[in-house]
């Protein structure tokens, strides 16, 4: 078996497979898995407004799976993407809110008030690091905690004592009529254009930079970096400030365009967690991550559509999904099963 | 050679899309026929409703939960059936899903669509401006449009009984309130519960605390085992699944020793089967928030074409919109002729509690 058609076969009997388990569990429990699928299939591609919010799901995904990825690629583990998106997503809002200015400015300073609010989060964990050898993990687990309640907080300032902000001014909003009116009022916003657009500046500033090369450098051996000649604390700061960049623009993503607010949230958004799996199939490269964000936002928003045309239970769904994930994710045992295949077909 | 790879790869998901993409339509063609005779017949006589949890789902113990009673119920009256002409309900994830969710039973033709629970104030007020042909009715929170009814209830009525009971049945004076978040709902509960306690015994100090979130029995365990260990002896609860913590904590000390003296009062669906350990039982009483019977009405109207779109419905003590449960003789009937009092005075309009702090 050639290299070739392993490497087509290996995602597409991960995906078989998952479907396939996903199948029996639907019928051990009682449903008909043919239906489902079908539910799936037009939950994510059905009709022009499915299409729309299929994408509009995917573009937070897009930015988390980035804010790990970068993270990765130096060689850290940034677990407090969800954190960063939170702040990122007050901070949006609030500009959005607050000012009164022409599109042409406001919206951009909306995206850039959450990117640096992200950046901050991630600045913490990085000099923390850089400066006192504090793991990177513990440090971004508890800021989550720290973004999410300190967000709520803030909430009930600038709304008075209310729970949720107001809405945001037009010029600060990502929405538009001219897609919502394509994909019959669906909330797809151009946040898709945004996070594609980070796509191509994080593969530039990785394959293109200097900065990336030393980044890359330090993930691959510190001490060989230092050698080199690198400066690894300051490449360890940076790589976490703009992971949370990328991360705060998610959070951007909520406010400038699915919701045009935030309001006072009693747990995590799960989008930044989802992001970790998201970088991890998408192998941290940037053009990965969009096909790892397109397969988890479209089953995730694709699922919602199995109990209302298929009437199968929201649980069995989750399990279903999370059973496709898994096989894609993997795929690395498939590709040994295939190849010890092969190779005993070459020894007959 | 990667460049191939990939070639390959989108061809054969290419592929994949038009097969499957062309048993999707047949499927769709198939159901859009269907739906199209359905509502021919469907619109003159039939009547149809759907509803839209918030992440509670609709087994939540709660309003969720009653509120999807009033749709069976409702059903029931009328011969519906469950699914696309009948009723039907569809659970949301996270709150990225109430507007997708609100805009698939719009589009599957239901009549009256409800919205359950203030954080989806947001979601109905866009969707109704794009279904204008569709009528929604919010509960718990307030949309201004022509096509949406807002349904509020004055919880403060309900929880004033609450701290009637409560006041008179404590033995240590000592009271305890558990809320969710701090939010307008929950507050009405605070403030009718607390003025219900000042009535009865004005010098009595009601220990309140707030575990922030509706999903965390932990936070609500943790709660109620501060109070009790103070001294506590009746706790209610407005704070959802955290509730359950306040439960478990009661039972526990229950279990531990028979003659403990520690109560609950439940809230939104009566919690008696919560408050079950062994023979005994912890729950004083529950108080009801008959999000059923204001779903009914809603729908009733509705269905006669009186729907009240763009209005403010409140429901109180005197419309059963709340009211205290079955307390099935935890409360003495002493107590319960002085708790009747109240509730005569609040629904004849003697007494009115306040609803905000």
């Amino acid at each position: 078996m050639s290299n070739r058609l392993i490497n087509v076969l290996v995602p597409v009997i991960s995906i078989i497979l998952g479907l396939l388990v996903g199948a029996v569990v639907m019928l051990v429990s009682g449903y008909d898995p043919i239906a489902g699928y079908i539910a799936l299939w037009n939950g994510i591609f059905g009709d022009s407004y499915a299409i729309g919010e299929t994408i509009r799901q995917i573009s937070p995904y897009i930015l988390a799976g980035l804010a790990v990825a970068f993270a990765f690629r130096t060689g850290l583990f940034n677990i407090g993407v969800e954190g960063q998106l939170i702040v990122g997503w007050f901070a949006a809002a609030y500009v959005g809110m607050a000012f009164e200015l022409p599109k042409i400015i406001h919206l951009p300073l909306a995206l850039l008030a959450a990117a640096a609010a992200g950046a901050i989060w991630g600045l913490i964990p990085g000099l923390l690091k850089a400066t006192l050898k504090v793991h990177e993990v513990i440090v971004t687990i508890m800021m989550n905690y720290i973004a999410l309640h300190l967000v709520n907080a803030l909430i009930k300032v600038v709304a008075k004592g209310g729970f949720k902000t107001d809405k945001i001014q037009d010029t600060a909003s990502l929405r538009s009529d001219f897609l919502s009116e394509l994909t019959d009022f669906s909330t797809l916003h151009y946040g898709i254009f945004v996070a594609l657009f980070m796509v191509f500046i994080m593969w530039f500033i990785l394959e293109r930079m200097k900065l990336g090369y030393e980044l890359k450098s330090v993930g691959f051996n510190e001490n060989a970096a230092q050698y080199a000649g690198m400066s690894v604390k300051k490449n360890i700061v940076m790589a976490m400030v703009i992971s949370g960049a990328f991360a705060g623009l998610g959070g951007a993503m909520e406010a400038l365009g699915t919701f045009g607010n935030m309001s006072t949230r009693a747990g995590f958004t799960g989008i930044g967690f989802d992001g970790i799996a998201v970088a991890l199939l998408g192998a941290n490269t940037p053009l990965g991550v969009v096909f790892g964000a397109s397969l988890f936002g479209s089953l995730k928003y694709g699922a919602n559509n199995m109990p209302n045309a298929a009437n199968i239970p929201i649980e069995i769904v989750s399990i279903v999904i999370a059973l496709i994930i898994f096989f894609v994710a993997c795929g690395y045992i498939i590709r040994v099963g295939l190849q010890r295949i092969g190779k005993n077909k070459e020894a007959k | 050679m990667s460049k191939r790879r990939f070639g390959l790869a989108l061809s054969l998901v290419l592929a994949a899309g038009t097969v499957l993409g062309a048993c999707g339509s047949d499927k769709e063609e198939g159901n859009g026929s269907d739906k199209g005779s359905s509502s021919d017949g469907g619109n003159t006589s039939e009547f149809s409703l759907g509803m839209v949890t918030d992440v509670g789902g609709i087994d939540d113990k709660s309003f969720n939960q009653s509120a999807w009673k009033g749709i069976q119920d409702f059903g029931s009256e009328n011969s519906l059936k469950k699914g696309d002409g009948g009723f039907d309900y569809l659970q949301s994830q996270s709150d990225a899903d109430y507007t997708t969710n609100l805009n698939a039973l719009a589009r599957r033709d239901f009549n009256l669509i409800f919205g359950v629970g203030f954080l989806m104030e947001d979601a109905i007020d866009t969707i109704a401006q794009q279904q204008k042909d569709t009528e929604f009715a919010i509960i718990d929170g307030v949309v201004e449009q022509p096509n949406v009814a807002s349904v509020l209830f004055k919880e403060q009525e309900g929880a004033y009984l609450a701290g009637v009971a409560a006041a008179l049945m404590t033995k240590s004076d000592k009271i305890g309130f558990v809320g969710g978040m701090e939010i307008p709902v929950i507050e009405r509960f605070e403030v009718g519960f607390l003025a219900g306690v000042k009535a009865v015994k004005p010098d009595l100090k009601v220990d309140v605390q707030y575990t922030g979130a509706f999903d965390k029995a932990e936070l609500g365990k943790a709660a109620a085992n501060r109070m009790y260990s103070s001294g506590v002896d009746i706790i209610f609860h407005a704070a959802g699944g955290s509730g359950n913590g306040v439960f478990s904590e009661a039972k526990e000390r229950k279990s531990a020793d028979k003659d403990a003296y520690v109560w609950v009062i439940g809230v939104d669906s009566d919690q008696y089967d919560e408050g079950q350990v062994g023979d005994d039982n912890v729950t004083l009483t529950s108080m009801l928030k008959r999000v059923d019977n204001a779903v009914n009405d809603i729908a009733k109207l509705s269905k006669e074409g009186k729907f009240p779109g763009g209005e403010t419905k409140v429901y109180g003590l005197h419309d059963e919109g709340v009211a205290l449960a079955d307390s099935r003789g935890a409360i003495p009937e002493d107590v319960l002729a002085q708790i009747e009092e109240y509730d005569k005075k609040i629904s004849e309009g003697e007494i009115e509690v306040p609803g905000e702090k």
